[in-house]
């Protein structure tokens, strides 16, 4: 089980100093500037400052200015299911990124293994093809990293890389069928605008099969909650594939190619590659292990009401509400123990927004006495995979997904 | 959001929404024009940091290792030469010590 909690801690000025003193760390000036938060991540450090200084975005917590990787603060996951996009968080891999983008001017090419190559307009795009809508979970493979034991080199992610959005956009298929795959075809590859620094370091491209492609649900979106994406999200156009991991959801993407061989680039082949293993587990050192390309999300469900240490009213009703997202599919259950996982009872599920996207539940419950408690929750999807009881541990830091619990204190 | 849950509750099973419906309005998108923001932070005076300094921030700003929680030696030999392997960090032969030794001083495990 995992003892994260749900909200963190804003740290004071005093607290922050002495952290910054006994680290060593030459905090710059405008920092003071802006509020900091304490992620509360295993031996730290868990400082960062709350950032309102990226265009578009709201209050973000920065992990990295350059390339931006900005984290969705918790406490917004407790205001509704789909999250706002001037709080979707944030991950790039290069540095080069495009920051004048002329609706005119931009072109999405297909290209490959087809009967004809294709640039297509944004005017195409958005009225040359049917649009559709899915609400969906965009979720980085390495959210939750920071709390990984032993801790992991990365984007050091507190819970919030993950966020919810209802996108709008053309099936991939329409697009690919445009152009006409020709037989043969194996995969189909999608690049983006981004660049890296260093001229010959790998560009950042994904690959999907053919027929996960051409499957009517992976889409290419142009609106995220009803309105264009923000730039740092993607803009204009960015690949939406439901239940896949965010390494798949190419941004500013503006290059289709279908592939007559299996795509061996770096960020396919080797990047974000998982443990072919049960919860892609292996043990820190372990050697030999046979890698796959990391692909389906597995569910996950959060307290988003209450943070960890909360005290709260014995032997008197509280409620207890969150999200939960069953990876790959939907939600089938919501659970909950007051008894370190004893007995279990089942949570109210809110709306049905689409079986990709986040899920509220809520529950009513009493603290019998006055003492210690762990909450604990866990999601089962509608495939019957549940949350496992022990975290997964991996070099990358990946698809963390064990049981959330948090700490009431009833007086 | 919550709010809803109890009319949401008694919906269920019939409101939910099919994989892709046809969206109701057309939509135009804007030209954006913007900036986005810089760090002008630099890695904290030690031996090294010189060396740290000229070689890893033009990739990406000094937070991303200030954010990293504390590794072994061997650890951040392994990511500095990740950086120059995978991802073509143009860092010269005789630097690499330099910026093991500066992290493993500065974030190194205990």
């Amino acid at each position: 089980m995992a003892e994260n909690g749900a909200f963190y801690r804003t740290m004071t000025r005093r607290q922050l100093l002495a952290a910054a003193s006994a680290a060593g760390v030459a905090l710059s000036k405008p920092a003071w500037a802006q509020s900091m938060i304490d992620l509360p991540l295993p031996g730290g450090p868990g400082a960062r400052q709350v950032t309102t200084s990226f265009p578009q975005k709201g209050p973000m917590i920065l992990q990295r200015t350059r390339p931006p990787l900005l984290e969705t603060p918790f406490e917004v996951f407790d205001k509704g299911v789909f999250t706002p996009n001037d709080q979707f968080y944030v991950r790039w891999h290069w540095a080069v990124i495009p920051t004048d983008i002329d609706i005119g001017k931009f072109s999405l090419t297909v290209r490959g293994h087809v009967n004809q190559t294709l640039s297509l307009s944004l005017n195409d795009i958005l009225h040359g093809l049917p649009s559709v809508q899915l609400a969906a979970v965009n979720q980085c493979s390495g959210n939750s990293r920071g709390f990984f034991q032993p801790r992991v080199p990365g984007g050091e992610w507190a819970n919030g890389a993950m966020c919810n959005a209802l996108w709008t956009g053309v099936r991939l298929k329409d697009v690919l069928d445009k152009a006409g795959v020709k037989p043969g075809a194996v995969q189909v590859r999608f690049k983006g605008l981004d660049e890296p620094v260093v001229a010959d370091a790998p560009h950042f491209m994904k690959s999907l099969d053919i027929d996960h492609a051409r499957d009517g649900e992976v889409m290419i979106a142009y609106a995220m909650n009803g309105e264009q994406l923000p730039l740092v999200n993607g803009f204009p156009l960015r690949l939406v594939v439901p239940g896949w991991y965010a390494t798949y959801w190419v941004k500013m993407l503006n290059d289709i190619e279908v592939l007559d061989q299996p795509d061996t680039n770096y960020w396919t082949k080797v990047a974000y590659t998982i443990p072919d293993t049960p919860h892609a587990s292996t043990k820190p050192g372990e050697t030999g292990v046979k890698m796959i390309p990391i692909n389906r999300m597995v569910p996950r469900s959060f307290v988003t009401n209450i943070a960890s240490g909360t005290k709260v009213k014995a032997a008197a009703p509280m409620t207890l509400r969150g999200i939960a997202f069953g990876g790959d599919c939907g939600v089938a259950s919501v659970d909950f123990s007051i008894d370190r996982g004893k007995s279990w009872h089942q949570a109210q599920l809110g709306k049905d927004e689409g079986k990709y996207g986040f899920r509220q539940w809520q529950t009513q419950l009493t603290l019998p006495g006055a003492g210690e408690y762990s909450l604990l929750v866990r999601c089962t999807n509608s495939n019957g995979v549940a949350q496992p009881d022990v975290p997964n541990w991996n070099p990358a830091g990946f698809m963390r997904n064990v049981m959330e619990s948090i700490d009431a204190i009833a007086v | 959001m919550f709010r809803n849950l109890l009319p949401a509750v008694v919906l269920l099973g019939v409101a939910s929404i099919p994989h892709a419906a046809h969206a109701a309005t057309p939509f135009e998108l804007k030209s954006v024009k913007l900036d986005l923001p810089d760090s002008d932070k630099m890695f904290p005076d030690g031996p090294g940091s010189d060396v740290i300094n000229n070689n890893c921030i033009a990739c990406h700003s000094a937070d991303m290792v200030l954010n990293q929680p504390l590794l072994s030696k061997q650890a951040w030999a392994a990511e500095v030469n990740k950086m120059i392997n995978n991802y073509k960090a143009p860092i010269a032969t005789e630097d690499v010590g330099a910026i093991v030794k500066y992290l493993t001083a500065f974030k190194g495990a205990k």
